[in-house]
């Protein structure tokens, strides 16, 4: 029998705030285990919790950017568990009321535009940190992280593909890297994926039994796990067994996924409203106030960055790939009005260079200024392509402009046909087999003898004008 | 409503609570008499309440999102049952 996967995801986003979802600590990574806590976050007795304006702005912010509806009136509730991380013994979530819900996500795809439909996206707090020593009895927790504000994202079960499941998650980190509300930084723990996963006989629209999955610390791994377990599964039902509901967690090493050893009996959270926080109500001006103060997203960047300058589909998508990228790409724009030539620059050289020195475009020491006027020398005719990449190369070892550097390595280009003429008249006394070629009618023989003028003139030839006195020379 | 040995046990577990045979049987008695007290609100007609969230009649209340100054850890450490260094110290949980 033919199965059809259905796959659901539940993502986590640390909020970037300067202090915790209710109380004044410190919202931080990487402080010493301990610091950041205080009597709310510690759950000790007495003690108030009371909701930071800014987490439940930037929980607006992605709700809208969803496309969810905010409820008018939210509240939170307790969920109850005995786990060391928490040290409340309850977290404080949202169960019946959640701050949104019913939007959706348009992911793209070979096959056309995918409609991921998003149950809620509703406001939590962070758990602490366990460690466990190899050593000893014990585990130690740090509980700088208990309290800091979560946005849970929860889709509805869409996806038909481990495939599906990658675009939809690189889709939501760029809306939120572009809201600018999380680091989004996996290997940090600031974004958090879990995944359900069910199979049904192909055309049939009823759930199978789902199990769920955890553990994953990269898309990509979210993508390996769920292909493992779509695998497992079918063997089971394919031998005439049944999947049992659970959770896995993604065994890295081994590339598979592993039952988690089973709690002592199935979760039972009884949820009940949070008494020390009053419910919230939001007005339909600050949800439309909301909306309007939210940026330019993915999608809309591309689809303009198309209209109005003419960019391939693959082009859009590669220069709005990161919202650091496309401001970039539009501070140059700024300043000098070319945007297929930035476009280019940006595309081809730049981007090799963030890949082959695993940086993003903030990490290089380069300025849409400095790019300019490097393109700029181009652009005039002072440098070749050739010798331009080889400035960019040492603008970014050196961070020195990109004039001084033509002018440090001699890299101005030579056009005029006087200096030229000697560096030809060797080229074609070395190669007489291109030259003989060229004589007989094959054209694209002064292709070669022009990639030997800009190699032994060191890339400072002008290509064009070589090649013109290349054909001159050789036809007379 | 009624009460079974087995509900009291269960949700002494997820209190963490241990009781004795003799506190099993003491609280399903209590446990039954409180639920049925609260059973008498099924004889009211509130399909025209609101369902209540909170006791108070307070709304929106928030936070700035500025940093205060957190505990000492040390001394808050000092009432933990165990630490070890800067950490708080509990039995192994291994998942
Ligand atoms: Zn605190």
């Amino acid at each position: 029998m033919n199965y059809e996967p259905v796959i659901g995801l539940e993502v986590h986003v640390q909020l970037k705030t300067a202090t915790k979802a209710f109380c004044g600590c410190a919202n931080v990574f990487g402080t010493r285990e301990n610091t950041n806590i205080c009597p709310v976050c510690l759950g000790l007795p007495g003690s108030l919790p009371v909701l930071n304006e800014k987490a439940l702005k930037a929980a607006m912010k992605v709700a809208l950017a969803l496309g969810c509806q905010v409820r008018s009136f939210t509240k939170f509730d307790r969920k109850n568990y005995y786990y060391p991380d928490l040290p409340k013994n309850f977290q404080i979530s949202q169960y019946d009321m959640p701050f949104s819900e019913h939007g959706s996500l348009d992911i793209c795809l070979e096959g056309g535009i995918r409609h991921i439909r998003i149950k809620r996206v509703h406001l939590e707090e962070d758990a602490g940190k366990l460690i466990h020593p190899e050593e000893g009895a014990e585990s130690l927790v740090d509980y700088n992280r208990a309290g800091t504000p979560l946005l849970e994202i929860v889709s509805e079960p869409d996806m038909h593909s481990p495939d599906e499941a990658y675009a939809y998650l690189t889709d939501l980190k760029l809306i939120l890297q572009y809201l600018d509300i999380s680091d989004c930084d996996m290997e940090k723990g600031s974004l958090r994926c879990d995944a359900n996963v069910s199979l049904r006989p192909a055309g049939t629209t009823g759930l199978g039994v789902k199990s769920e999955l955890k553990n994953m610390n990269s898309f990509r791994a979210v993508r390996l796990a769920l292909e493992y377990e779509i695998k497992r599964q079918e063997a089971e039902l394919s031998d005439g067994r049944s999947v049992v509901q659970e959770t896995r967690l993604w065994n890295e090493k081994k590339q598979m996924t592993l039952p988690m050893r089973s709690k002592e009996e199935a979760h039972d959270y009884r949820y009940f409203p949070e008494p020390d926080l009053p419910p919230f109500v939001i007005s339909a001006s600050e949800i439309e106030e909301a909306k309007q103060g939210l940026p330019e997203l993915p999608k809309e960047k591309r689809s303009r960055f198309i209209a109005s300058f003419g960019f391939s589909d693959k082009d859009a998508a590669t220069l709005s790939a990161t919202r650091a990228l496309a401001d970039f790409f539009e501070a140059c724009l700024k300043l000098y009005d070319k945007p297929k030539k930035i476009a280019h620059w940006l595309i081809g050289p730049v981007s090799f260079q963030m890949n082959s020195r695993g940086q993003d475009i903030g990490g290089l020491r380069l300025t849409p200024a400095s790019l300019i006027e490097l393109i700029d020398l181009v652009e005039a005719g002072k440098i070749s392509q050739l010798a331009a990449k080889e400035v960019l190369q040492e603008m970014l070892e050196s961070g020195k402009p990109a004039g001084k550097i033509v002018e440090e390595k001699n890299l101005s280009q030579v056009s005029d046909a006087g200096s030229l003429s000697s560096v030809i008249e060797e080229v074609i006394a070395a190669n007489k087999k291109s030259v003989d070629d060229f004589r007989a009618g094959k054209e694209n023989a002064v292709m070669f003898l022009v990639g030997q003028v800009m190699r032994l003139s060191k890339g400072k030839a002008n290509p064009k004008t070589a090649r013109e006195m290349l054909i001159e020379r050789l036809k007379s | 409503m009624s009460i079974s040995r087995d509900d009291v046990t269960y949700i002494a577990h997820l209190a963490r609570l241990g009781l004795s045979e003799e506190e099993i049987s003491h609280f399903q008695g209590q446990l039954e008499s409180i639920l049925e007290y609260v059973d008498k609100l099924k004889t009211l007609d509130v399909s025209r309440v609101e369902p209540m969230t909170h006791v108070l009649d307070l709304k929106n209340v928030y936070r700035k999102d500025s940093v205060v100054p957190s505990l000492d850890p040390q001394s808050v450490l000092k009432i933990a049952p165990a630490a070890q260094g800067q950490f708080y110290k509990v039995p192994k949980v291994i998942e």
